[in-house]
């Protein structure tokens, strides 16, 4: 480990921008509309039906909206569980961005539940289902959502002084960063096993026992694309240095991933007999070959280290996975997700609404963070 | 160093091909697989038989009442409850197949054919597994699939999951409830059972232990068709339910021409056996009953989650490595592991 990190500092600036006052327009207007479901159903600002229960704030704000809030995850991972304490700059902010995606994943699933008010049930010990996939899910994430918040206390604690709790917190930090790494593993994993149940309604492209293993590898390394993608917009936005010097490296960790991840998916595709499906002439084929080619894409953009060393390139390569990622996602659930008798689904304005509130409260709240609390790195330059 | 290390690569490997072990023996179905779960043998259910089928849709109506659901307009006029497919609000609808001129009833080729759908109660039912809070539970005795509101969270995996798409939410409620058909359990301390079956004027639907219906549609199997046998209407032999009599009811069964049967009971092995089983003339996969292995999805499902998370032997072993390893990298006095 090296000793001298640059100790994270508040950014500072104004909280009130364009990007801040934007982003309240749109939470205000979701807000409006959640309102209105909460007063006239689901089927009043949805396009959900019975051939598709499950729509963009299911596939998008839980599944890859918590995928995306990985960087946490797999950054701790790689700092903690693989000593490499070199990329310890990069944890803070990753963390945040986490605990914000996690946080609105849990929101989201409230607004999306139909009968929200029994939600209690889910805790209940008599009400339990331990065959429930969902219910490992949602019990997991739960969990996860606490101790993330107790990972991040440090970050209050300094703000506010709080030297004694913030070394108690850290005798017992090593016990809590093992379980930030366990419970993603765990509930990353099972959001794909939740399409195993739907059987044969989910294309044969999608649909394998081996799903866990698919989810836990893309969500390690979408964390990663995360960590690149946020560290290039969080330095153009604040115009500070990029990190290129951690960046660089881990974007090798993230291409050795991926390249792990595309031979167990072809391999699992053609232990199945299931690779043909891909060449037919169908939107499921197109679809297929539309995720792959994200995940080939960063072996052209960043395969070579000088091309590593471009902020630009590792950019566009994080943005490869991170599409690529959701369109596993998006491809399982909907769109090669057929229960038959000729059921449509496109989201409705509303939807696509709530959704994008939702991720202008991400951006929000990690401008306001970032700018009062020390989470990112001081800039030395600056300082 | 060396020795850290060498646990990590150890602990690292063994936890991922303990998943992968996982994983794939569900694929080839080794000893470690969670069987599919059969009919209980006290489970009750219907028999369809669509030769039998005349169309008249009084089950339909029946259901409506008997559930107190509320009828569906499709038409411009909303004078008549038409509704297209199963859903909040109807549990039992009758779907029909035409194909070229209509001529011949049951006939695949210019023929026209019913098909009754509603829930099937499988023996091992996708909706109960996926279910989180145990809203959805299969009834251990009469092994009714049956819904719960009190617990229901509205999450609607069970409508995700079904793969006849049986269970249904009502999405223009605020309080929108999941919809299915629970075989009437509500008017059976009355006497009564399935209303469909009550009401079936030609015996196309009838009530009874699924045992006792599956012998009864293979007893019309084995027949010639054009022959003449003898059919039963309303409820099949003594399909005994816990503290349920039965109402007593006079013979009702007739005289009546077998018809061209295909040689399949649906429901005797799709997804491990269904308490619903249905007769037909034309291919079931023409009048939307889906081919399905015979085995079920939740077997699959719990085979993975439960070699994973079973007893939580896995999770706390690697949590213990994970914390054993995270001890060693986190300086406590560092004070600025967030």
């Amino acid at each position: 480990m090296s000793a001298h990190h640059a100790k994270p500092a508040p950014v500072g600036g104004p909280l009130l921008n364009a990007v801040t006052l934007t982003a309240g327009i749109l939470i205000a207007i979701m807000a409006a509309i959640m309102v209105v479901r909460l007063f006239y159903g689901l089927g009043s600002v949805t396009n959900l039906n019975d051939g598709y229960p499950w729509g963009i704030w299911i596939v998008v704000d839980v599944m890859i909206g918590s995928a995306f809030a990985c960087g946490g995850f797999s950054v701790a991972m790689l700092v903690y569980i693989f000593n490499k304490g070199e990329y310890h700059p990069l944890v803070r902010p990753a963390l945040l961005a986490s605990l914000f995606g996690y946080t609105l994943a849990g929101v989201a699933v409230i607004v999306d539940l139909g009968r929200w008010w029994n939600v209690w049930n889910m805790y209940w010990p008599w009400s339990a289902n331990p065959n429930s996939v969902m219910f490992e899910v949602a019990i997991c994430i739960t969990l996860y959502i606490i101790v993330m918040w107790i990972e991040f206390a440090p970050t209050f604690f300094e703000k506010f002084g709080m030297d004694a709790a913030k070394r108690k917190l850290s005798k017992i930090m090593f016990i809590i960063i093992a379980l930030g790494t366990l419970l993603p593993m765990m509930h990353q994993s099972s959001l794909g096993t939740l399409w195993v149940v739907l059987g044969s309604q989910v294309h044969p492209l999608w649909q394998t026992p081996i799903v866990p293993l698919l989810f836990l590898l893309t969500a390690i390394i979408i964390g990663y694309a995360v960590v690149l993608f946020e560290s290039c917009v969080a330095s153009s936005a604040y115009r500070r240095s990029i990190e290129m010097s951690l960046l660089t490296p881990m974007a090798k960790v993230m291409l050795g991933l991926v390249a792990v991840y595309i031979a167990v998916r072809f391999g699992d595709l053609i232990w199945r007999g299931a690779l043909g499906l891909a060449f037919g002439m169908t939107l499921e084929a197109l679809m297929f070959w539309f995720e792959m080619a994200c995940f080939f894409a960063p072996f052209l953009l960043i395969g070579s280290i000088t091309q590593r060393r471009n902020p630009a390139r590792l950019f566009l390569a994080g943005i490869a996975i991170m599409l690529g990622g959701s369109l596993l996602r998006l491809n399982g659930f909907l769109i090669g997700y057929d229960t038959g008798g000729g059921y449509q689904y496109f989201p409705s304005l509303t939807e696509v609404l709530v959704t994008v509130g939702m991720f202008a409260i991400e951006v929000l709240g990690y401008i306001i963070i970032t700018r009062r609390f020390p989470v990112l790195p001081r800039e030395e330059a600056h300082a | 160093m060396t020795t850290r290390r060498d646990f990590l690569k150890r602990a690292m490997t063994g936890a991922a091909s303990a998943t992968i072990v996982g994983v794939g023996g569900t694929a080839s179905s080794v000893a470690l697989a969670r069987e599919t779960y059969k009919v209980p043998p006290g489970g009750l259910g219907l028999l369809y038989d669509a030769t039998l089928c005349v169309g008249c849709k009084a089950c339909v109506a029946a259901c409506k009442e008997a559930n107190d659901n509320p009828p569906e307009f499709n038409t411009v006029d909303h004078l008549w409850d038409t509704p297209l497919d199963t859903s909040g609000y109807s549990f039992n609808i009758i779907k029909m197949y035409r194909n070229g001129t209509m001529e011949t009833k049951d006939a695949e080729t210019n023929g026209y054919a019913f098909m009754k759908t509603s829930c099937l109660h499988c023996a091992d039912p996708s909706c109960v597994s996926a279910c989180p809070v145990s809203a959805m539970v299969k009834n251990p005795v009469t092994g009714i699939v049956e819904y719960n509101p009190d617990k229901c969270i509205g999450c609607r995996y069970c409508v995700a999951a079904c793969p006849f798409g049986i269970p249904k939410y009502q999405y223009n409620d605020p309080l929108g409830r999941i919809g299915k058909c629970e075989l009437c359990n509500h008017r059976h301390n009355d006497g009564h059972y399935s209303a469909c079956a009550e009401v079936c004027p030609t015996g196309a639907t009838l009530f009874g232990k699924t045992s006792d219906l599956l012998a009864e549609a293979k007893r019309r199997l084995a027949l010639k068709p054009g022959e003449i046998t003898t059919y039963p209407r309303g409820r099949l032999g003594d399909a005994a339910a816990p503290n349920v009599n039965w109402r007593v009811e006079p013979d009702q069964s007739y005289e009546g021409v077998v018809g061209n049967y295909q040689q399949h009971v649906y429901g005797e092995k799709e997804y491990g056996g269904t308490q619903v089983l249905k007769l037909s003339g034309v291919p079931f996969e023409k009048v939307g009953m889906p081919k399905l292995p015979p085995y079920s999805s939740a077997a699959t499902s719990e085979t993975i989650q439960h070699t994973l998370y079973g007893g939580l032997i896995m999770p706390v072993a690697v949590l213990g490595a994970l914390a054993w390893v995270a001890k060693r990298n986190v300086k406590p006095d560092e004070g600025d592991q967030s």
